[in-house]
Formats: C-alpha cells, structure tokens, sequence
C-alpha cells in the first residue's frame, strides 16, 4: 500500500513537471507582455530595460529552471497586471470558483440522478422524451449562449436574478470569502450554477439512464422480481445501487474539469474566480499568473485522480488480490 | 471563526458619512445619491504614477487630482495649480502657483512640496509616466505654494502632458516607503497599490480588484460638493452582460456599449445614450521604405510607388466602412487626427470618393497582374478592428491587390509594428497632449531615441525630422502653428496613413442621469447631475 502511494506520488510530481513544461513553452506564443505593461510613450529603450530586468530575454531554459525553482518554495511572483503577489491573487480567487464549481458539481449529480433514473423506468412517457429532447439543447448549446439566454429571460425580462457577480460575500476567516451566507450571495449563485452544470447534469442523466437500462436486462433483477420483490426495492436496491460505481467515478472527475472549465461561465457572468482571472491574464500575457493558475489545475486532476486511484485500492477487494499476488 | 458583513459596515460608515456631510455643507444633498458605474476595465492599479493607461486614470482621477484637468471639450481647467505660465525671465521654466487649503483624505496639508515629490516620482523609473516628462531636469518649490519645472529646452506645450500626472502626499508616501512608483521586477507589492491617500472628490472605501470598488465623496474637498455622494464601480467585461445589467437596473452607467448595441439602446425605454468623437484615430499604414518586403509576390516594394499609395486612398471607402462596419458610430477623415487637436483643419478632414477605376489603373500601371500582401491587424483592441480589416480586404481586392488578413490579439500584433516585423497594418493613435506634435514624435520622426517608436513606416526625412524637434522648443505659438501646417502637409502629400475614422465613444445611462462623454474617455462623475 505503501509502495504504491508512494508510486503513485511520485507519477504526479512527473506530471506537474510536464504541465509545467508544456505550459511554459506556450506562453512564447501567447505574446509580448511588454505591449501591455508600458504605456504608448516608452520608448524602444525603455522597453527594452524592462524586457531585461524581467528576465524575459534569458533563455527558455533558464526562465523555466527558475520559474520551478521559485515555485518549490512557494514563490510565483508578482502579477504583471495587477502588481499584487501572484498567490495571495489566486488564493483569493479560489474561493468564489469552488464555491460555484460545488454547489454546480452538486445539482448536476442530484438532478442528472433523478433525471436519469426516471427516464430509464418509464421509457416512453411523454416527460421522459421531453427530458431526453430537453437534455439534447443542454449537449449541443455553448455553455457562452445558455448563460447569456439564461440572463436574457432571468435577469432582464423577469428580472428576478441578478445578472452579474456575486452579490454580498462575508468572510469566514482571513481567506474564505463566501456569498453562500447571504441572501443576495444566494441568489448570485443560481443562474452561474445552472449553465455551468447543465452540461454535466446532462452527461450523468445519461450516463445513468444507459447504465440503468443494461442492469435492469441482468438476470439478478429478473431473479428479484421472481422472488417477488416490490418494484422499489428492485430498481432502487438493486437496479440504482449497481449502476453507481460508473456514475460516481465520472462525477469525481467530471468536478475537476468543472473547476477548470468554469471560465467561460465566469466570463459571462463576471464571476470574480480564477478562470476569469486566466482569462484577462492570458489577454495582458500576464506570465506568472497564467503559470501558476495552469499548475493549480493541474495539481487539482493530480489530486483527484489519486483520490480516486486510492479508493479503488480501498473498495475494490479483487483490485488489492491481484495486486498482492502480482507481487509475489 | 469571525463573521463580518462588508457591505453592513460599509454602509453604517456611508450613513454616518452623509450624517457628517448634511451638518457641515447644507448644499449637499441629504438623501445619498449612489452611482452604480460598469465599464469593460478595471483600473490596473490604484498607484498614480506606475501605469500610464486609460482605465487606470479614469479611477484615479477620482481619488487623486492633477495639476490641471480636462474638461470634455479638449481645454484645461486648474485643478491643484490655479494658474500656470512659463516664467517671464526664464523661458524654459513653467511657473504653477498651487492651490491653498487643499488637504488630503488623511489629512495632511498640500504644500508646492508634494507636487514636487509627485513630480518627480512620476519622471523617475520605473513609473510609467516617465516618458512624459522626460524634457523635465529639475522640480523645485519657490515658497509653499508655487512649483518651478526647469526643462532642457523652451517648452511650450509641457503643461499638456501634466493632466494624467497625479499628486500624492509625500509625508504619506514616506510613511509607507513607497517613495518610487512600484517596481514589476522586484517581487514585492508596494502599498500604494492597494491604498491611497488623494486630494480628489472621491475617498476609497472597499475594494477588490476586478470585481467592485467603493468610493464615497470627501468632505474636505475644496470644490463644490459633486451630486453624486457614494461610487460603485464594477467591470463587467462581457458585453452582452454589461448591457444587459443596465437593461436590468442593476447599474445605472454603462461606460463602454458595443457599437451593435447602441440603437437598441436608444429605443429602450428608460435608458439614454450619449455620443461624442473619442481621441483617436483607426488607420492603416505600411512600409514604404524598404527595398523589398517580406510578404509580397513582387520583387520590389509596392508601397515605396506613389501610384499605390494613391490607388490605396482611392480603394478605401470610408463612407462604407463607416456604415457596414461602424453602424454609423464614427468620424471618417483623410488626416489621423481628431477635430479638437492642435493642428487640425477642415481640408485635412476631407477624403475624396473612392474611385476604383483609377485606383485600378493606378495598380495595374506598375504590376500588371496586380500583386499579393499581408495585412495585420488586431482583434480585441480597437472598435470592431478586425471587421475593418476585413473591409479594407475586400476593397483592396478589387483594384488587383490580393491582400492576406493576419488578425491577432493585441500582444502578438503591437510587437510587429515595435520590431518592424510588418509590411501593412492597422494602428490606432490617440492624442493626449491635445496636439500634433505628438503624432510627428511617435509615427513619423525617424526612429532614434525617444522618437519614432510606432512608426512602423520606416519613413525618415531628416527635413521634417528637423522641423519636428523644433515644435518642442518653440515657443511663438503662431510660427510653431505654420510649422504643424507644413509638416501636416508633407505628411498627407506622401500619404504616410491611409486613415479610415476617428472612433466614437457612447455612453448608456438611466433615464435622469446627465453625463456628457469626455474625449479622452475619462468621464468624471463628479459632473453627474440627476434630473
């Protein structure tokens, strides 16, 4: 167990060293981050000063050997943009991305469970073909469109939701700013959290419903059904609890690329989270914040996937059999 | 674990603050009026000196206050110096007699030595506003209340570059060892960056970067009491969200409306847009200096012949692009340079009807089977830049020029203009000095030290380079405005720009507010007025 934590451990640190590299390696192309720093007046020499004392004329080697130096010891530097520390910034952010990122994560399983369930069970019901047509929009649309449709109808015309933000957040603690706490922190939350979990909603609904049908055809729930079970305890307590350990291995890392992938959803809504902030950095070619918020997500899947990788080595039996005998 | 609602202490101080307020000014009035104000932006920093860019300013201009302002028909107003003149023995050195019984938000008394300490923070690097006084040799303060500017030359003009150039207290800076503008490479954060301490109408309140900043209204200011008592100030970068935000009532000004928006705007009921030329100009230039060109099928360079920078202003249709692209939002002229900027004149303005015949023949004349080039262009910093680029493209094509659109974003295409890494672009220039001879410094003096940085021309005529450093130091105004005239007219003979339009600005607001654009897209909101 030990041996393969530490296995596993060390797999990680290869991959963050390879996000690292590769990310680093694109920022050469994203652009200058002088032409933003400096104003229309510098001159060519002035430009040049600062090129030099940022270190971006050193090779790419030693701007990268340096870059993971720092990092080690906790160090991402200065925002280009905003001038303040570069952690402190993210750090800040942090919160309003995983708050959305949750609750979103949250209803998509909940209702994309029920949902799912319910379609599979009554498969030809008006409801569930007007669910399955409705989940069809929810694939297909751009999470851009659904969020920009959802503040059409919401906020402007019903003007029952606000249309940006974050509404009144309080602080719990020095670093947990939540809006979770607050009637206009609440609502703030709604309309964000729809379009950025609708797609997931969607994709476990599904996944639910297909996996529902196959165990529903096995010959243990035919079994049930000739012991004379009640229709509950076998969809429910068979049929649902065998289609779950798929359902639930998607979801977990389904939360990871909500975390990353929130950024549209945050641009449209101007949700104040770090995928908004990459975003206005990649347009400043702030440099050190886009390294350090691409090496937090790559730490959050590296996280998660352990997580995951560790819970199949503690719940499935057969899993730590093999291994151990393979060992042997 | 510690709960504290911001937005409830901020709004007993803002009660006690207008508590404070009634009983000292009766003029002010007794029920708070909040401005809820959203453009695309944030301002970078709160530190005056360290960014020389718009955004960052217009906040600013809030919190701090300049020697002189600009009132939004293009003139200067006192504002900290009461009066200024170049000093009558002495030609090289501006006089700026300042303003008594001006405090700062934390109290401090403003003495001619806090402009001298803000001077010269500003000049000195790495403060971005460096560059705009770089004629500067030395501040001094004469008494308490009058600044002596010494420059290396006469300087006629130096009070212009002085609008965007904030006073600071220095007790307070030294206090917080923030004497220097903050510096990128150092890896510290200064505390200037995050607090302030201004003589402006506006004192900070909250802030959180990017998402909103609260300001509400100084009672010891010297001026007048503004209408408006407490700001809210929210970037809101997707347009559709901005606009749909003010539909909602969520926030009451909208800064920055996309131009497709704008006549929906102006149906709906409840809400006004207003309108006015910005300070700058959109146009295309090329490289008509060098042998040959890196992107064409030709041997020689097409745009050193004369024939084809005319066949080019024959093939722009202004009008079109100005219809199609602009939806009507924009000002087409022959000459880069808005209305309201020294040195402009009515002939400069006028651009002929595009006539493709003649443009043809023109081109047709030297390359027969017409010739291929690249165009680059940007695509998120300008109004609807790359949609003009497209235009031109089009327009182009049919007078035989087979023209390769590379449209990119700002930071991939300004460095090709730096570098001379482009034959043909698209540039947009504004004017902050209110005055030609800016654009001569920048796009078309030789490129030599501080001049020439964005002329991407290659263009170098050491007849006008010379008449051009004259404008700085002279300083009979009349000779300076006939040297401007013949400059312009060597400029537009040569046809260096191929300009297509100034860019308009619209502002949206709620039925009731009065806010009138500001060319430099500054607006104050100490000139809101509430009907």
């Amino acid at each position: 167990m030990i041996a393969f934590i530490i296995r596993r451990l060390l797999q990680s640190l290869i991959v963050m060293l390879a996000v690292a590299l590769v990310s680093f390696s694109l920022f050469r192309f994203v652009g200058d981050p002088i032409a933003s720093m400096v104003g229309q007046e510098a001159t060519l020499a002035e430009r040049e000063a600062l090129r030099q004392q940022l270190g971006l004329n050193d090779p790419f080697v030693m701007q990268f050997l340096g870059f993971i130096g720092r990092a080690i010891q906790g160090d991402f530097g200065i925002s280009y943009r905003l001038q303040q520390p570069v952690m402190e910034l993210i750090l800040s952010r942090l919160p309003a991305t995983l708050e959305l990122a949750l609750i979103s994560g949250f209803f998509a399983f909940v209702f994309g469970v029920a949902f799912g369930v319910y379609t599979a069970l009554n498969r030809r019901g008006w409801l569930s073909n007007s669910i399955m047509t409705l989940s069809l929009i929810g694939v297909s649309l751009p999470t851009f469109l659904i969020g920009v449709l959802l503040i059409w109808v919401f906020a402007v015309e019903l003007q029952w939701l606000p249309s940006f933000g974050r509404g009144e957040t309080v602080w719990i603690g020095d670093w947990w700013r939540t809006g979770l706490l607050t009637h206009s922190g609440r609502v703030s939350l709604i309309l964000p959290a729809i379009t950025l979990g609708l797609y997931q909603m969607t994709l476990i609904m599904r996944l639910v419903r297909a996996e529902m049908l196959e165990v529903l055809r096995a010959d243990y729930i035919k079994f049930a059904r000739a012991r004379g079970l009640s229709n509950r305890a076998v969809n429910f307590g068979h049929a649902l609890k065998n289609t779950m350990v798929p359902v639930i291995t998607i979801t977990g890392l389904q939360l990871g690329s909500i975390i990353a992938f929130a950024i549209i959803t945050e641009t449209v809504f101007q949700w104040p989270g770090v995928g908004a902030l990459f975003i206005r950095s990649v347009q400043f070619v702030d440099v050190p914040v886009m390294a350090a918020y691409l090496m937090l997500i790559a730490l959050i899947f590296v996280v998660i996937n352990l997580i995951v990788d560790l819970l199949y080595y503690v719940v499935d039996p057969r899993l730590r059999v093999d291994r151990a005998s393979a060992r042997h | 674990m510690s709960f504290m609602t911001k937005t409830g202490t901020l709004r007993t101080a803002l009660m006690a603050g207008v508590a404070t307020a009634a009983m000292a000014f009766t003029s002010v009035p007794t029920d708070a009026e909040t401005l809820r104000w959203a453009r695309v932006g944030d301002a970078l920093t709160l530190d005056p000196h360290s960014q020389n860019e718009g955004p960052t300013h217009t906040l600013n201009h809030h919190i701090y206050e300049t020697l002189v302002g600009r009132a939004v028909d293009g003139t200067l107003t006192p504002r900290l110096a009461t009066d200024w003149y170049i000093h009558d023995e002495d030609d090289t050195v501006w006089v700026f007699e300042i303003r008594e019984g001006v405090t700062f938000h934390e109290g401090q008394e403003l003495t001619a030595h806090d402009v001298v300490f803000s001077l010269d923070r500003a000049r000195t690097p790495p403060s971005g506003m460096a560059a705009l006084h770089a004629a500067v040799e030395e501040v001094t303060a004469v008494d308490d209340y009058t600044v002596h500017v010494r420059l290396a030359g006469p300087a006629p003009l130096y009070v212009q570059n002085l609008t965007n150039t904030f006073v600071m207290s220095r007790e307070w800076a030294e206090e917080h060892g923030t004497e220097t503008a903050p510096n990128f490479a150092a890896g510290e954060e200064a505390y200037s960056v995050r607090n302030t301490n201004g003589t402006g109408p506006y004192m900070l309140v909250e802030r959180e970067a990017e998402e909103r900043t609260v300001l509400r209204v100084f009672e010891g200011h010297w001026d007048d009491a503004p209408q408006v008592t407490e700001i809210i100030y929210t970037p809101i970068s997707e347009a559709a969200t901005r606009v749909s935000a003010l539909l909602s009532g969520e926030v009451d000004i909208v800064q920055d409306v996309p131009v497709q928006d704008i006549a929906r705007l102006e149906q709906t009921d409840g809400v006004s847009v207003v309108r006015g030329p910005e300070n700058r100009n959109i146009f295309f230039s090329y490289d008509m200096t060098s042998e040959t060109l890196a992107s064409t099928n030709v041997d020689d360079n097409p745009f050193a012949h004369p024939e084809i920078r005319e066949a080019m202003a024959l093939a722009l249709d202004r009008d079109a692009i100005r219809q199609v692209v602009m939806r009507g939002e924009s000002q087409p002229s022959a000459a880069p340079l808005p209305p309201f900027v020294n040195g402009w004149t009515e002939e400069m303005h006028a651009y002929d009807a595009p006539d493709i015949e003649r443009a043809s023949e023109l081109v047709s004349g030297i390359y027969p089977n017409g010739f291929s080039v690249d165009l680059h262009c940007p695509n998120d910093r300008y109004l609807n830049d790359e949609a003009i680029c497209q235009a031109l493209v089009g327009m182009l094509g049919r007078i035989g020029m087979n023209v390769n659109l590379v449209s990119q974003t700002r930071s991939l295409h300004f460095p090709l203009i730096e570098n001379w890494e482009t034959d043909f672009y698209l540039l947009g220039w504004g004017v902050p000095t209110f005055d030609s001879q800016y654009v001569f410094d920048f796009l078309v003096h030789t490129r030599e030290g501080a001049y020439g940085a964005f002329n991407g021309t290659r263009y170098s005529n050491a007849e006008l380079d010379a008449m051009i450093q004259s404008l700085a130091t002279e300083t009979d105004l009349e000779a300076r405005d006939a040297t401007i005239a013949a400059i312009w007219d060597q400029v537009m003979e040569d046809r260096i720009f191929l300009n297509v339009h100034n860019q308009m600005l619209a502002y949206a607001m709620r039925d009731g507010i009065n806010l009138d654009v500001h060319p430099e897209n500054q607006p104050r909101m100490t000139s809101v007025t509430f009907d």
